[in-house]
Protein backbone atom coordinates (compact mmCIF):
# COMPACT_ATOMS: atom_id res chain seq x y z
CA UNK A 1 0.00 0.00 0.00
CA UNK A 2 2.82 2.47 0.79
CA UNK A 3 4.89 1.77 -2.16
CA UNK A 4 1.84 2.30 -4.61
CA UNK A 5 0.97 5.75 -2.16
CA UNK A 6 4.57 7.22 -2.03
CA UNK A 7 4.67 6.54 -6.11
CA UNK A 8 1.88 9.06 -6.42
CA UNK A 9 2.77 10.92 -3.42
CA UNK A 10 3.54 14.81 -4.97
CA UNK A 11 -0.05 14.43 -7.07
CA UNK A 12 -1.50 12.89 -3.94
CA UNK A 13 -0.89 15.89 -1.92
CA UNK A 14 -2.28 18.42 -4.95
CA UNK A 15 -5.28 16.30 -5.14
CA UNK A 16 -5.94 16.67 -1.30
CA UNK A 17 -5.31 20.17 -1.33
CA UNK A 18 -7.69 20.95 -3.99
CA UNK A 19 -10.31 18.95 -2.29
CA UNK A 20 -9.69 21.07 0.56
CA UNK A 21 -9.56 24.27 -1.56
CA UNK A 22 -13.25 23.01 -3.12
CA UNK A 23 -14.62 22.01 0.91
CA UNK A 24 -13.34 24.96 2.37
CA UNK A 25 -14.58 27.29 0.36
CA UNK A 26 -18.33 25.46 0.20
CA UNK A 27 -18.17 25.57 4.35
CA UNK A 28 -17.41 29.21 4.21
CA UNK A 29 -20.37 29.65 1.43
CA UNK A 30 -22.84 27.79 3.66
CA UNK A 31 -21.46 29.59 6.71
CA UNK A 32 -22.15 32.81 5.35
CA UNK A 33 -24.75 32.66 2.95
CA UNK A 34 -25.84 29.65 3.81
CA UNK A 35 -26.61 29.97 7.45
CA UNK A 36 -28.46 33.60 7.05
CA UNK A 37 -30.84 31.85 4.04
CA UNK A 38 -31.66 29.10 6.32
CA UNK A 39 -32.46 31.30 9.14
CA UNK A 40 -34.68 33.54 7.17
CA UNK A 41 -36.22 30.57 5.57
CA UNK A 42 -36.98 29.83 9.24
CA UNK A 43 -38.28 33.43 10.69
CA UNK A 44 -40.58 33.51 7.29
CA UNK A 45 -42.67 30.51 7.70
CA UNK A 46 -46.01 30.75 8.73
CA UNK A 47 -46.30 31.79 12.17
CA UNK A 48 -43.04 32.94 12.61
CA UNK A 49 -41.36 36.09 13.69
CA UNK A 50 -41.50 38.11 10.36
CA UNK A 51 -44.04 35.76 8.93
CA UNK A 52 -43.85 36.26 5.18
CA UNK A 53 -45.07 34.47 2.59
CA UNK A 54 -43.83 35.44 -0.71
CA UNK A 55 -40.41 35.58 0.58
CA UNK A 56 -40.51 32.41 1.89
CA UNK A 57 -42.09 30.81 -1.03
CA UNK A 58 -39.74 31.88 -3.12
CA UNK A 59 -36.96 30.99 -1.16
CA UNK A 60 -38.02 27.90 -0.67
CA UNK A 61 -38.54 26.99 -4.59
CA UNK A 62 -35.50 27.99 -5.01
CA UNK A 63 -33.09 26.01 -2.43
CA UNK A 64 -35.27 23.28 -3.49
CA UNK A 65 -34.72 23.84 -7.12
CA UNK A 66 -31.00 23.88 -6.42
CA UNK A 67 -31.21 21.14 -4.38
CA UNK A 68 -33.22 19.03 -6.87
CA UNK A 69 -30.54 18.74 -9.35
CA UNK A 70 -27.98 16.24 -9.94
CA UNK A 71 -25.06 17.84 -9.02
CA UNK A 72 -22.99 16.52 -12.42
CA UNK A 73 -25.47 18.53 -14.10
CA UNK A 74 -25.76 21.68 -11.96
CA UNK A 75 -22.11 22.11 -12.50
CA UNK A 76 -22.91 21.87 -16.24
CA UNK A 77 -25.41 24.10 -16.17
CA UNK A 78 -24.17 26.65 -14.05
CA UNK A 79 -21.00 26.73 -16.23
CA UNK A 80 -22.23 30.28 -18.39
CA UNK A 81 -22.04 31.80 -14.11
CA UNK A 82 -18.87 30.68 -13.35
CA UNK A 83 -17.51 31.85 -16.02
CA UNK A 84 -18.57 35.36 -15.80
CA UNK A 85 -17.98 35.63 -11.68
CA UNK A 86 -14.15 33.86 -12.15
CA UNK A 87 -13.05 34.42 -15.94
CA UNK A 88 -12.83 30.92 -16.60
CA UNK A 89 -15.02 27.80 -16.35
CA UNK A 90 -12.02 25.35 -15.69
CA UNK A 91 -10.05 24.48 -12.98
CA UNK A 92 -10.09 24.60 -9.16
CA UNK A 93 -11.02 28.33 -8.91
CA UNK A 94 -14.30 27.64 -10.96
CA UNK A 95 -14.90 24.29 -9.23
CA UNK A 96 -15.43 26.22 -5.97
CA UNK A 97 -18.46 28.21 -7.67
CA UNK A 98 -20.74 25.03 -8.42
CA UNK A 99 -19.92 23.68 -5.07
CA UNK A 100 -20.58 26.84 -2.92
CA UNK A 101 -23.89 27.02 -4.32
CA UNK A 102 -25.15 23.42 -3.59
CA UNK A 103 -23.76 24.39 -0.03
CA UNK A 104 -26.01 27.45 0.37
CA UNK A 105 -29.03 25.11 -0.47
CA UNK A 106 -27.82 22.45 1.60
CA UNK A 107 -26.95 24.07 4.38
CA UNK A 108 -29.80 26.40 4.45
CA UNK A 109 -31.78 23.71 4.55
CA UNK A 110 -30.54 22.12 7.57
CA UNK A 111 -30.02 25.52 9.46
CA UNK A 112 -34.12 26.24 8.75
CA UNK A 113 -34.91 21.69 9.98
CA UNK A 114 -32.34 22.97 13.18
CA UNK A 115 -34.21 26.17 14.20
CA UNK A 116 -37.18 24.44 14.04
CA UNK A 117 -36.46 22.28 16.90
CA UNK A 118 -35.51 24.86 19.23
CA UNK A 119 -38.87 24.77 21.46
CA UNK A 120 -41.38 27.84 19.99
CA UNK A 121 -41.37 29.07 24.19
CA UNK A 122 -37.95 29.59 23.95
CA UNK A 123 -38.39 32.92 21.80
CA UNK A 124 -41.33 33.61 23.47
CA UNK A 125 -40.42 34.12 26.23
CA UNK A 126 -37.32 36.42 24.14
CA UNK A 127 -40.10 38.09 23.00
CA UNK A 128 -41.79 39.01 26.27
CA UNK A 129 -38.37 40.48 27.03
CA UNK A 130 -38.44 42.89 24.03
CA UNK A 131 -35.65 41.04 22.49
CA UNK A 132 -35.18 42.22 18.51
CA UNK A 133 -35.24 40.22 15.92
CA UNK A 134 -31.82 40.57 15.94
CA UNK A 135 -30.97 39.64 19.83
CA UNK A 136 -33.58 36.65 18.94
CA UNK A 137 -31.52 35.20 16.84
CA UNK A 138 -28.00 35.78 17.92
CA UNK A 139 -29.04 35.62 22.05
CA UNK A 140 -31.53 32.76 21.61
CA UNK A 141 -31.87 30.99 18.47
CA UNK A 142 -28.36 30.12 17.45
CA UNK A 143 -27.57 29.48 20.98
CA UNK A 144 -30.20 26.94 21.41
CA UNK A 145 -29.58 25.41 18.43
CA UNK A 146 -25.99 25.49 18.49
CA UNK A 147 -25.20 21.26 18.78
CA UNK A 148 -27.53 20.70 15.83
CA UNK A 149 -26.38 23.32 13.89
CA UNK A 150 -22.63 21.72 14.50
CA UNK A 151 -24.04 18.30 13.27
CA UNK A 152 -25.67 20.38 10.29
CA UNK A 153 -22.48 21.37 9.19
CA UNK A 154 -21.02 17.46 9.76
CA UNK A 155 -23.28 16.62 7.50
CA UNK A 156 -22.48 19.14 4.83
CA UNK A 157 -19.29 18.49 4.97
CA UNK A 158 -19.24 15.01 4.41
CA UNK A 159 -21.52 15.75 1.40
CA UNK A 160 -19.31 18.57 0.20
CA UNK A 161 -16.17 16.17 0.30
CA UNK A 162 -18.61 13.80 -1.59
CA UNK A 163 -19.24 16.33 -3.98
CA UNK A 164 -15.89 17.02 -4.80
CA UNK A 165 -15.02 14.10 -6.39
CA UNK A 166 -16.97 14.71 -9.99
CA UNK A 167 -15.06 18.12 -9.89
CA UNK A 168 -12.89 16.59 -12.43
CA UNK A 169 -15.38 17.15 -15.04
CA UNK A 170 -14.58 20.45 -14.67
CA UNK A 171 -10.95 19.80 -14.38
CA UNK A 172 -11.09 21.04 -10.74
CA UNK A 173 -8.70 18.01 -9.22
CA UNK A 174 -9.49 16.42 -6.24
CA UNK A 175 -8.74 13.46 -4.29
CA UNK A 176 -12.08 12.23 -5.56
CA UNK A 177 -10.73 13.06 -9.81
CA UNK A 178 -7.27 11.37 -8.86
CA UNK A 179 -8.66 8.27 -8.21
CA UNK A 180 -10.67 8.36 -10.83
CA UNK A 181 -7.77 9.92 -13.57
CA UNK A 182 -4.93 7.41 -11.83
CA UNK A 183 -6.86 4.75 -10.68
CA UNK A 184 -9.99 3.43 -12.80
CA UNK A 185 -8.52 4.96 -15.70
CA UNK A 186 -5.39 3.61 -15.79
CA UNK A 187 -6.15 0.21 -14.19
CA UNK A 188 -4.66 0.96 -10.86
CA UNK A 189 -7.71 -0.79 -9.09
CA UNK A 190 -5.32 -0.85 -5.71
CA UNK A 191 -4.30 2.92 -5.71
CA UNK A 192 -8.81 3.50 -6.38
CA UNK A 193 -9.14 1.41 -3.78
CA UNK A 194 -6.13 3.29 -1.75
CA UNK A 195 -7.61 6.49 -2.33
CA UNK A 196 -11.38 5.05 -1.44
CA UNK A 197 -9.29 4.34 2.28
CA UNK A 198 -8.14 7.49 2.89
CA UNK A 199 -11.85 9.29 1.88
CA UNK A 200 -13.32 6.97 4.54
CA UNK A 201 -10.97 8.02 6.97
CA UNK A 202 -11.22 11.66 6.29
CA UNK A 203 -15.00 11.02 6.40
CA UNK A 204 -15.02 9.52 9.87
CA UNK A 205 -12.30 12.28 11.30
CA UNK A 206 -15.06 14.75 10.10
CA UNK A 207 -18.07 12.91 11.51
CA UNK A 208 -15.89 12.10 14.63
CA UNK A 209 -14.98 15.71 15.01
CA UNK A 210 -18.38 17.19 14.47
CA UNK A 211 -20.26 14.52 16.90
CA UNK A 212 -17.50 15.12 19.91
CA UNK A 213 -18.26 19.03 19.20
CA UNK A 214 -21.65 19.22 19.35
CA UNK A 215 -22.02 16.67 22.65
CA UNK A 216 -19.52 19.24 24.17
CA UNK A 217 -21.37 22.11 23.88
CA UNK A 218 -24.95 20.92 23.84
CA UNK A 219 -25.86 21.64 27.35
CA UNK A 220 -29.49 20.79 27.20
CA UNK B 1 -52.34 50.33 35.73
CA UNK B 2 -53.32 47.93 33.21
CA UNK B 3 -57.15 48.32 31.53
CA UNK B 4 -58.81 45.80 28.68
CA UNK B 5 -61.56 47.47 26.67
CA UNK B 6 -63.86 45.63 25.25
CA UNK B 7 -60.71 43.29 23.48
CA UNK B 8 -61.71 40.16 21.11
CA UNK B 9 -59.11 37.86 19.50
CA UNK B 10 -59.80 35.41 16.69
CA UNK B 11 -57.82 32.09 15.53
CA UNK B 12 -58.70 31.43 12.03
CA UNK B 13 -62.16 30.37 12.69
CA UNK B 14 -61.86 30.02 16.89
CA UNK B 15 -63.41 32.70 19.01
CA UNK B 16 -60.66 33.07 21.65
CA UNK B 17 -62.04 35.74 23.74
CA UNK B 18 -64.99 38.23 22.97
CA UNK B 19 -65.08 41.37 23.16
CA UNK B 20 -63.19 41.34 27.45
CA UNK B 21 -63.07 44.18 29.87
CA UNK B 22 -60.70 44.05 32.54
CA UNK B 23 -59.05 46.83 35.01
CA UNK B 24 -55.82 45.41 36.76
CA UNK B 25 -55.17 47.82 39.54
CA UNK B 26 -51.55 49.34 40.36
CA UNK B 27 -49.44 46.93 43.08
CA UNK B 28 -52.55 44.19 43.23
CA UNK B 29 -52.26 40.68 42.72
CA UNK B 30 -55.00 39.51 40.10
CA UNK B 31 -55.89 36.26 39.47
CA UNK B 32 -57.60 34.91 36.10
CA UNK B 33 -59.42 31.61 36.84
CA UNK B 34 -61.29 29.46 34.27
CA UNK B 35 -61.35 25.68 32.70
CA UNK B 36 -58.97 25.00 29.88
CA UNK B 37 -59.92 26.65 26.49
CA UNK B 38 -61.60 29.63 28.47
CA UNK B 39 -59.17 32.19 27.09
CA UNK B 40 -57.52 33.27 30.01
CA UNK B 41 -53.68 32.78 28.82
CA UNK B 42 -54.45 34.31 25.62
CA UNK B 43 -55.93 37.28 27.36
CA UNK B 44 -52.81 37.70 29.40
CA UNK B 45 -50.43 37.58 26.63
CA UNK B 46 -52.74 40.29 24.95
CA UNK B 47 -51.11 42.17 28.31
CA UNK B 48 -47.99 42.16 26.58
CA UNK B 49 -48.89 41.75 22.66
CA UNK B 50 -47.39 38.76 22.59
CA UNK B 51 -50.77 38.20 21.02
CA UNK B 52 -52.52 41.33 19.30
CA UNK B 53 -56.14 41.53 19.74
CA UNK B 54 -58.38 41.91 16.90
CA UNK B 55 -60.36 44.68 18.51
CA UNK B 56 -60.49 46.94 21.18
CA UNK B 57 -57.40 48.60 23.74
CA UNK B 58 -54.99 47.59 25.48
CA UNK B 59 -53.96 50.62 27.86
CA UNK B 60 -51.35 50.62 30.46
CA UNK B 61 -51.14 53.46 32.70
CA UNK B 62 -53.06 55.51 30.49
CA UNK B 63 -51.26 54.70 27.45
CA UNK B 64 -52.66 52.66 24.64
CA UNK B 65 -50.24 50.20 24.02
CA UNK B 66 -51.70 47.95 21.31
CA UNK B 67 -50.78 50.57 18.65
CA UNK B 68 -47.02 50.66 19.85
CA UNK B 69 -44.29 49.13 17.62
CA UNK B 70 -40.86 48.70 17.13
CA UNK B 71 -38.23 49.50 19.88
CA UNK B 72 -41.24 51.36 22.23
CA UNK B 73 -42.98 48.01 22.11
CA UNK B 74 -40.19 46.30 22.91
CA UNK B 75 -39.12 48.90 25.61
CA UNK B 76 -42.64 49.02 27.05
CA UNK B 77 -42.38 44.61 27.27
CA UNK B 78 -39.47 45.28 29.54
CA UNK B 79 -41.68 46.38 32.25
CA UNK B 80 -44.30 43.90 31.92
CA UNK B 81 -42.56 40.74 32.22
CA UNK B 82 -43.88 37.63 32.54
CA UNK B 83 -43.23 33.87 33.39
CA UNK B 84 -44.52 30.65 31.82
CA UNK B 85 -45.63 27.25 32.65
CA UNK B 86 -43.04 25.45 30.82
CA UNK B 87 -40.30 28.09 32.15
CA UNK B 88 -39.03 28.46 28.59
CA UNK B 89 -35.25 28.71 29.69
CA UNK B 90 -32.37 28.54 27.19
CA UNK B 91 -30.96 25.05 27.39
CA UNK B 92 -27.43 25.72 26.47
CA UNK B 93 -27.19 29.01 29.21
CA UNK B 94 -26.44 28.44 32.43
CA UNK B 95 -28.29 30.05 35.35
CA UNK B 96 -26.41 32.86 35.56
CA UNK B 97 -26.70 34.01 31.78
CA UNK B 98 -30.65 32.86 31.65
CA UNK B 99 -31.30 35.91 34.15
CA UNK B 100 -28.66 38.13 32.42
CA UNK B 101 -29.48 38.13 28.89
CA UNK B 102 -32.81 40.01 30.85
CA UNK B 103 -30.14 42.83 31.12
CA UNK B 104 -28.19 43.13 28.54
CA UNK B 105 -31.70 43.34 26.54
CA UNK B 106 -32.65 46.22 28.29
CA UNK B 107 -29.44 47.53 27.99
CA UNK B 108 -28.26 47.98 31.37
CA UNK B 109 -24.33 48.91 31.36
CA UNK B 110 -22.24 45.78 31.93
CA UNK B 111 -20.74 46.95 35.24
CA UNK B 112 -23.91 46.84 36.57
CA UNK B 113 -25.20 43.04 35.31
CA UNK B 114 -23.44 40.83 37.83
CA UNK B 115 -24.22 42.67 41.11
CA UNK B 116 -28.19 42.58 39.79
CA UNK B 117 -28.11 39.15 38.70
CA UNK B 118 -26.23 37.79 41.98
CA UNK B 119 -29.13 40.49 43.90
CA UNK B 120 -31.93 38.39 41.52
CA UNK B 121 -30.54 34.99 42.12
CA UNK B 122 -30.51 35.41 46.06
CA UNK B 123 -34.17 36.47 46.50
CA UNK B 124 -35.22 33.47 44.54
CA UNK B 125 -32.58 31.52 46.70
CA UNK B 126 -30.41 30.19 43.95
CA UNK B 127 -27.09 31.98 44.22
CA UNK B 128 -25.52 28.86 45.01
CA UNK B 129 -26.69 27.20 41.64
CA UNK B 130 -25.75 30.14 39.01
CA UNK B 131 -23.04 27.96 37.08
CA UNK B 132 -25.66 25.08 36.89
CA UNK B 133 -27.45 24.44 33.32
CA UNK B 134 -31.10 24.40 33.13
CA UNK B 135 -31.07 20.80 32.57
CA UNK B 136 -29.74 19.72 36.50
CA UNK B 137 -32.38 21.36 38.11
CA UNK B 138 -35.73 20.97 39.27
CA UNK B 139 -39.34 22.11 37.98
CA UNK B 140 -39.06 24.47 40.84
CA UNK B 141 -36.00 25.35 40.22
CA UNK B 142 -36.51 25.87 36.84
CA UNK B 143 -39.29 28.58 38.11
CA UNK B 144 -37.22 30.36 40.01
CA UNK B 145 -34.76 30.90 37.42
CA UNK B 146 -37.25 32.25 35.60
CA UNK B 147 -38.84 34.73 37.87
CA UNK B 148 -34.91 35.92 38.77
CA UNK B 149 -35.10 36.61 35.15
CA UNK B 150 -38.13 37.92 34.83
CA UNK B 151 -37.46 40.71 37.72
CA UNK B 152 -34.17 40.95 37.09
CA UNK B 153 -35.38 44.18 35.32
CA UNK B 154 -37.20 45.75 37.94
CA UNK B 155 -40.38 45.34 35.89
CA UNK B 156 -43.60 47.04 37.52
CA UNK B 157 -45.86 44.01 36.12
CA UNK B 158 -45.32 40.10 36.35
CA UNK B 159 -47.53 38.62 34.26
CA UNK B 160 -47.41 34.50 35.08
CA UNK B 161 -48.71 32.30 32.90
CA UNK B 162 -49.77 29.15 35.07
CA UNK B 163 -46.37 28.92 36.45
CA UNK B 164 -47.52 26.51 39.21
CA UNK B 165 -49.22 23.87 36.81
CA UNK B 166 -46.26 21.58 36.21
CA UNK B 167 -45.58 21.69 40.12
CA UNK B 168 -45.90 19.48 43.56
CA UNK B 169 -47.90 21.17 46.02
CA UNK B 170 -44.58 21.98 48.05
CA UNK B 171 -42.67 23.37 44.91
CA UNK B 172 -46.25 25.52 44.66
CA UNK B 173 -46.25 26.71 47.61
CA UNK B 174 -42.58 27.67 47.40
CA UNK B 175 -42.89 29.62 43.79
CA UNK B 176 -45.97 31.28 45.40
CA UNK B 177 -44.15 32.69 48.44
CA UNK B 178 -41.48 33.90 46.56
CA UNK B 179 -44.34 35.75 43.75
CA UNK B 180 -45.75 36.68 46.94
CA UNK B 181 -42.30 38.86 48.45
CA UNK B 182 -42.28 40.20 44.90
CA UNK B 183 -45.81 41.92 45.56
CA UNK B 184 -45.13 42.76 48.87
CA UNK B 185 -41.13 44.16 48.89
CA UNK B 186 -41.25 45.78 45.24
CA UNK B 187 -44.61 46.74 44.85
CA UNK B 188 -44.90 44.81 41.41
CA UNK B 189 -48.24 44.40 40.53
CA UNK B 190 -48.82 40.33 39.63
CA UNK B 191 -51.52 38.87 36.97
CA UNK B 192 -52.17 35.19 37.19
CA UNK B 193 -53.16 33.10 35.22
CA UNK B 194 -54.47 29.64 36.97
CA UNK B 195 -57.15 26.50 36.52
CA UNK B 196 -56.43 26.06 40.22
CA UNK B 197 -58.40 27.80 42.49
CA UNK B 198 -56.59 26.58 45.31
CA UNK B 199 -53.87 28.53 43.80
CA UNK B 200 -55.42 31.72 42.98
CA UNK B 201 -57.00 31.75 46.73
CA UNK B 202 -53.88 31.50 48.54
CA UNK B 203 -52.00 34.22 46.58
CA UNK B 204 -54.71 36.74 44.82
CA UNK B 205 -56.43 39.73 46.03
CA UNK B 206 -58.82 39.80 43.17
CA UNK B 207 -59.93 36.86 40.77
CA UNK B 208 -61.23 37.21 37.18
CA UNK B 209 -63.74 33.90 36.13
CA UNK B 210 -63.34 33.08 32.67
CA UNK B 211 -65.54 30.96 30.43
CA UNK B 212 -65.74 30.57 26.39
CA UNK B 213 -63.77 33.80 25.81
CA UNK B 214 -65.71 36.52 27.73
CA UNK B 215 -65.33 37.52 31.48
CA UNK B 216 -68.08 36.23 33.93
CA UNK B 217 -67.25 37.73 36.63
CA UNK B 218 -64.29 39.97 38.86
CA UNK B 219 -65.09 38.73 42.90
CA UNK B 220 -62.89 40.51 45.79
CA UNK B 221 -61.10 37.78 47.71
CA UNK B 222 -61.44 38.97 51.39
CA UNK B 223 -62.51 36.80 54.08
CA UNK B 224 -65.66 35.86 52.98
CA UNK B 225 -64.71 36.28 49.74
CA UNK B 226 -63.37 32.96 49.13
CA UNK B 227 -67.17 31.51 50.09
CA UNK B 228 -68.11 34.21 47.96
CA UNK B 229 -65.87 32.69 44.79
CA UNK B 230 -66.55 29.07 45.60
CA UNK B 231 -70.63 30.61 45.11
CA UNK B 232 -69.08 32.28 42.19
CA UNK B 233 -67.95 29.31 40.99
CA UNK B 234 -71.16 27.17 41.69
CA UNK B 235 -73.11 29.84 39.76
CA UNK B 236 -70.47 30.08 37.47
CA UNK B 237 -71.00 25.60 36.61
CA UNK B 238 -75.11 26.31 36.26
CA UNK B 239 -74.06 29.46 33.91
CA UNK B 240 -71.73 27.19 31.55
CA UNK B 241 -74.87 24.62 31.45
CA UNK B 242 -77.13 27.73 30.29
CA UNK B 243 -75.27 28.60 27.50
CA UNK B 244 -72.72 30.96 29.08
CA UNK B 245 -75.14 33.60 27.09
CA UNK B 246 -76.40 35.75 29.80
CA UNK B 247 -74.91 39.01 30.37
CA UNK B 248 -72.80 38.24 34.20
CA UNK B 249 -69.96 41.32 33.13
Amino acid sequence: MFDVLSEYQAEIWVSIGETFIMVGFSILAALLIGLPVGTFLFLCRKGQLIENQVVFSSLNLIVNIIRSFPFLLLVIFLIPFTRLIIGTAIGTAAATVPMCIIAIAHYSRLVEQSLLDVPKGVMEAAVSMGASVKDIIFKFLYVEARSSLVLSMTTSTISFISYSTIMGVVGGGGIGDFAIRYGYQQFRSDLMIYIIIIMVVFVQLVQYAGITFARKIDKR
Amino acid sequence: MITLHNVSKRFGTFQAITSVSLHIKSGEVHGIIGASGAGKSTLLRMMNLIEHPDEGEIIVDGQTFNHLKGKQLRHMRQTLAMIFQGYHLVGNKTVFDNVVVALKLAKVPKKEQTAKVMESLRFVGLESLKDQYPAQLSGGQKQRVAIARAIVTQPRVLLCDEPTSSLDPNTTAEVLEVLRRINQEFGVTIVLVSHDMEVVKSICERVTVMAQGQVYETVQIEPTGIQKLENSAEEFVKWLRTGGDEDRV
